[in-house]
């Protein structure tokens, strides 16, 4: 049995860890607090831009855009948002995989723009190619960062350098749920609905954000400049709001999985604090109990 | 159309808050095929915003903004702008919009070949913007 001053030293060193676990599960539960009410906050831009793009491109039909077919060449971009320190559970590791262990793509094949350290730590030793590094934009992302890259990644696009663009990021249902969710940006997926219309496809936004139809006016909704045009003019907007979204998202995700991680450490501290309470008192009793037995001993001898 | 409504709500949301929500009798502002001005009643239209000042008409009064980028989304009975970038005259930074209407002048006449020449433009715009609603 280790002695009983060991055990006192490792109790003490668990109980140290337990302070800053406790301390940080706190910090980032106001964080979440924050980075979700933020999120709270773009909801209604969001509803209006997916409603809108939704009432376009039903009206565009099976219309010719440079921003709905896939590019010929170039490799796909793929934009991941993972979080700048460690200590989150599983959180970095979870979207990094939706990369690493996607069934069809092959490193060469792609582009990594990476927002958030740890994600770019991982891939980066799995040999994918970085194309940028933004990672102090996920500390506290603004709409002016995503539309500054939103501006880089369609240059590349018409420019023929990459032919898709993906979001990788994690989606937050709630604390409990977190959800890497892997994103098509470029080209728009459409799905045909019931009226032969393009819609946005299925796998877009309204997961989170519930979406209630417009109500239907009389008179069709009209486009100044035209329904072309305005694509052009709309779309990348439409992008630097999904990214956004993302970014916003991811922050929320970051410190609901740190939280998480915080509370288990804190709780698996204490577990061993307990284990390590009954293994000092059985050894503080062993010894009173040796203690005693040479005492009674030295005494029987001198009789 | 309806010729007794005199007012209809007003939205303006960007991504990171909501600006500005209430009804409204008139609103003006710039876009890609020029001014508008939108009352009550109007035919549902979609249009591009372009760098200028937006106008708002209430009963008290009218307030100014100054509007970047973004789109609006016009109904008979309310108008929603989607604004990327929108300030209130008391938030925008005098000499900041002096500097950026300097030197997005400069670019413009130094006839370099690099200079990326729509970019330019929007600067100055945005700058003038700026400036335009913090004189009023």
């Amino acid at each position: 049995m280790a002695s009983m001053r060991d055990i006192k030293r490792r109790r003490s060193s668990i109980q140290s860890t337990q302070q800053i676990t406790k301390a940080m599960k706190l910090v980032s539960t106001v964080k979440l607090q924050r980075a979700r009410a933020g999120a709270e906050r773009s909801k209604s831009y969001f509803q209006c831009m997916y409603d809108t793009m939704n009432s376009i491109l039903a009206r565009v039909g099976a219309v010719e855009h440079k921003y709905l077919k896939s590019g010929k060449t170039g490799k796909k971009a793929v934009i991941l948002v993972t979080s700048n320190r460690g200590l989150a559970g599983g959180y970095n590791n979870n979207v990094a995989k939706l990369i690493t262990r996607h069934e069809t793509w092959k490193p060469e094949d792609l582009l990594i723009y990476a927002i958030g350290n740890k994600g770019r730590e991982i891939l980066h030793r799995s040999g994918y190619e970085i194309k940028e590094e933004l990672h102090e934009v996920i500390e506290a992302p603004t709409y002016a960062d995503a539309m500054l890259l939103t501006e880089r990644l369609l240059q590349s696009f018409e420019a023929g350098e990459i032919s898709e663009i993906y979001l990788a990021y994690t989606e937050f249902k709630n604390t409990v749920s977190l959800i890497p969710t892997l994103l098509k940006l470029l080209p728009v997926d459409r799905t045909e609905d019931e009226y032969g219309a393009g819609v946005l496809g299925e796998q877009d936004k309204k997961s989170s954000l519930t979406v209630e139809k417009t109500e239907d006016y009389s008179a069709p909704m009209n486009f100044e400049p035209a329904d072309e045009e305005a694509l052009d003019l709309i779309i990348p907007k439409y992008i630097a709001c999904l990214i956004y979204g993302g970014l916003v998202e991811a922050l929320a995700s970051e410190n609901g999985a740190r939280m998480q991680a915080m509370d288990n450490a804190t709780n698996n501290a204490a577990e061993l604090i307990d284990d390590l309470e009954l293994l000092y008192n059985r050894a503080r009793q062993g010894s009173i109990t040796q203690e005693l037995t040479e005492i009674i001993a030295g005494a029987n001898a001198i009789q | 159309m309806s010729d007794e409504k005199k007012e209809y709500q007003l939205h303006i949301v960007t991504p990171e808050r909501v600006f500005y929500e209430g009804p409204v009798e008139m609103v003006e502002f710039n876009t890609t095929e020029g001014q508008i001005g939108v009352l009550p009643g109007h035919i549902p239209m979609t249009v591009i915003v372009a760098p200028g000042i937006l106008k708002i008409t209430e009963e008290e009064g009218t307030k100014e903004a100054a509007l970047h980028a973004g789109f609006a989304e016009i109904l008979p009975d309310r108008i929603t702008i989607l604004a990327e970038i929108i300030e209130w005259p008391d938030e925008i930074d005098e000499n900041r919009a002096e500097a950026a209407l300097q030197r997005a002048r400069e670019r413009l006449e130094n006839r370099d070949a690099q200079t990326d020449w729509a970019r330019a433009e929007t600067a100055l715009q945005r700058a003038i913007a700026r400036i335009e609603v913090l004189k009023k």
